[in-house]
This record gives C-alpha cells, sequence and structure tokens, in this order.
C-alpha cells in the first residue's frame, strides 16, 4: 500500500474539515462562576505563609551554627583570642584617627 | 488594541478593567475569543466534557496571568499561545490512555481503508469515514507529534508562527515536524498491518 498517499489523503481530510467553534450555551458564565469561586489572594496572607515555611529551615541553621561553633571552639584560649582580634577589627579605625585629622 | 465590529469595547479597555480590579470587564473578553479558544481545544481533545475543561483551563490561566501581558502584540496571540499550550499539556497529561491497537475502528473506517487499498484515487478525502480514520490516527501520535502535525499541515501554519506559539525553537519544529510525519507513517503502518490490508 502507498503509505505516504495515505498520509496525504488523510491529512487533507482533516484539513478539510476544521473543527467547529460553536460555544455552550452561556459558558462565559460558566468562567465567571469558576472566577468568583477563586479566593482572592492576600499578599500578607502569602508573606505570613512563607515566614511560616522559612521558621523550620532558620532553626535548624541556628541549631547547626550553634551546635558547630560549640563543638569547634574547643580551644580554651581561642574566645580570648578572638575577643581581641574583634577589639582591634572594630576600633582599627580610631586607632589611625591622628592620621587623617 | 482591537475593537470588535459590534462596537464592543476594545480589548485594551477591558484588560485594564480587569487588572484594576474589575472582574466584571473579563466577560466580554471570554464572549468574544471563546469560539476560537472551542476550535483549538477540539482539534485536540473529542469529548465534549474535556473540550469545555481546556477551555476553561485556558480562561482561569488568561485571567490569572493577564499582569504578564505586556500589550507589545494583539492579546489574541498570547491568548493562543496559551491555548496551544494548555492543549499540549492536556495531550501529554492523557498520553499514557493512548491505545496502541486499531481495533476500534468502524466498519465505514475499515471499507473505507479497503477502497484505498483497491484504488487510493477512489477513496474520497472528503468522506466522513476518512475524518474518523485520520482523528483515530492523530490520537495516536505522541503529544509532540500531534500538535506540530495539526499546527502544521492541518493548521497551515509557519514554522516561525509554531515556534511561537509553543515557544520551541524553529530548529525544534522542524525536527519535531519530521519525526511526527515519520510517527504518523509508522502508525499508518501499523494500521495496515492489523487490517491485513
Amino acid at each position: 500500500m502507498n503509505l505516504t498517499e495515505l498520509q496525504r489523503k488523510l491529512l487533507a481530510a482533516a484539513r478539510a474539515n476544521p473543527p467547529s467553534d460553536a460555544v455552550p450555551y452561556a459558558f462565559e458564565k460558566r468562567i465567571m462562576a469558576r472566577l468568583a469561586e477563586t479566593p482572592v489572594l492576600d499578599p500578607w496572607a502569602l508573606w505570613n505563609r512563607v515566614l511560616w515555611r522559612a521558621a523550620a529551615p532558620c532553626v535548624a541553621l541556628c541549631l547547626t551554627v550553634s551546635a558547630w561553633t560549640y563543638f569547634a571552639g574547643t580551644d580554651p584560649a581561642s574566645p580570648d583570642v578572638l575577643a581581641e582580634d574583634l577589639e582591634s577589627a572594630v576600633l582599627a579605625p580610631f586607632d589611625n584617627l591622628g592620621d587623617t585629622w | 488594541m482591537a475593537e470588535g465590529a459590534t462596537g464592543e469595547r476594545p480589548d485594551g479597555e477591558l484588560i485594564a478593567g480587569v487588572l484594576a480590579g474589575d472582574t466584571a470587564s473579563f466577560e466580554p473578553l471570554v464572549r468574544k475569543y471563546q469560539p476560537r479558544v472551542f476550535a483549538t481545544a477540539r482539534r485536540y481533545a473529542r469529548r465534549e466534557s474535556e473540550v469545555e475543561d481546556i477551555v476553561q483551563e485556558v480562561f482561569l490561566k488568561v485571567f490569572r496571568k493577564l499582569a504578564g501581558y505586556r500589550g507589545d502584540a494583539p492579546f489574541e496571540h498570547w491568548l493562543m499561545r496559551l491555548t496551544v499550550r494548555t492543549c499540549y499539556d492536556f495531550l501529554r497529561s492523557h498520553q499514557r490512555n493512548r491505545e496502541f491497537s486499531f481495533t476500534d475502528l468502524s466498519e465505514a473506517e475499515t471499507h473505507w481503508l479497503d477502497r484505498f487499498a483497491a484504488s487510493p484515487a477512489e477513496a474520497s478525502e472528503t468522506a466522513a469515514a476518512a475524518r474518523e480514520l485520520v482523528a483515530h490516527v492523530l490520537e495516536k501520535l505522541s503529544p509532540a507529534a500531534r500538535l506540530v502535525l495539526t499546527l502544521l499541515e492541518l493548521e497551515d501554519r509557519s514554522v516561525k508562527e509554531i515556534a511561537a506559539l509553543t515557544g520551541w525553537s524553529p530548529t525544534l519544529v522542524k525536527v519535531r515536524a519530521f519525526r511526527a510525519r515519520a510517527e504518523m507513517r509508522k502508525c499508518l503502518e501499523r494500521l495496515t498491518r492489523e487490517k491485513k490490508l
């Protein structure tokens, strides 16, 4: 059988018979009714939902970081060193005040 | 923006109204474009309940995404893009239900095939049996093949238009069209083998 010709004929048959564009009675009313049923999006409610969803990962991150700092910082001398480093970093601009004035 | 021949409000005004919170402005838009959307949906779904579901889904999507319509192309183009993509989603979600055998062909369809096998010139393209048969064959194709064949062969659209409607690149459209024709031929081959023609 000539399949190419069969394919051509079938596609021509489909082309020759475009589907109907008839619309069921009052279909637009059905759409409008569906829209009325759809709850209006409240941005504050969305924000609230996002915050609640983010709470659990934030708590988990906090706990992880706390555990990490607790167990990693076992050297007794290191908190003092860290404190000194922090102090010198924070006060560094004031050390050079004389140069700028 | 397009204005209807009956003097109805222009699309731009209706869209602006909807975006400003006047939901009632959406109804004339639905009324104006629903015949077009119904005709498109009927190319991909046979049961009327499925067609109605597709059209409803299209208009609900339009309402939800209306803020994303930039207005640089006619509203109808944007709507048809959404319609075609919704139809494609429908085909993909129903592809598991596709049957691969042609046992459900009617007597008229089988008769038309017999006549084609005997004398291809005598089998009319306008026969109702040919219409039913091609609908059966298209149902057996993969979603992408069916979509591209429908747009290219049945709606006579250009590759560029199909690319715009589907979001595929023009090269992908050409590749899929080539594969779709091959898939259809394979399907016809199976059909003629099953019917021992």
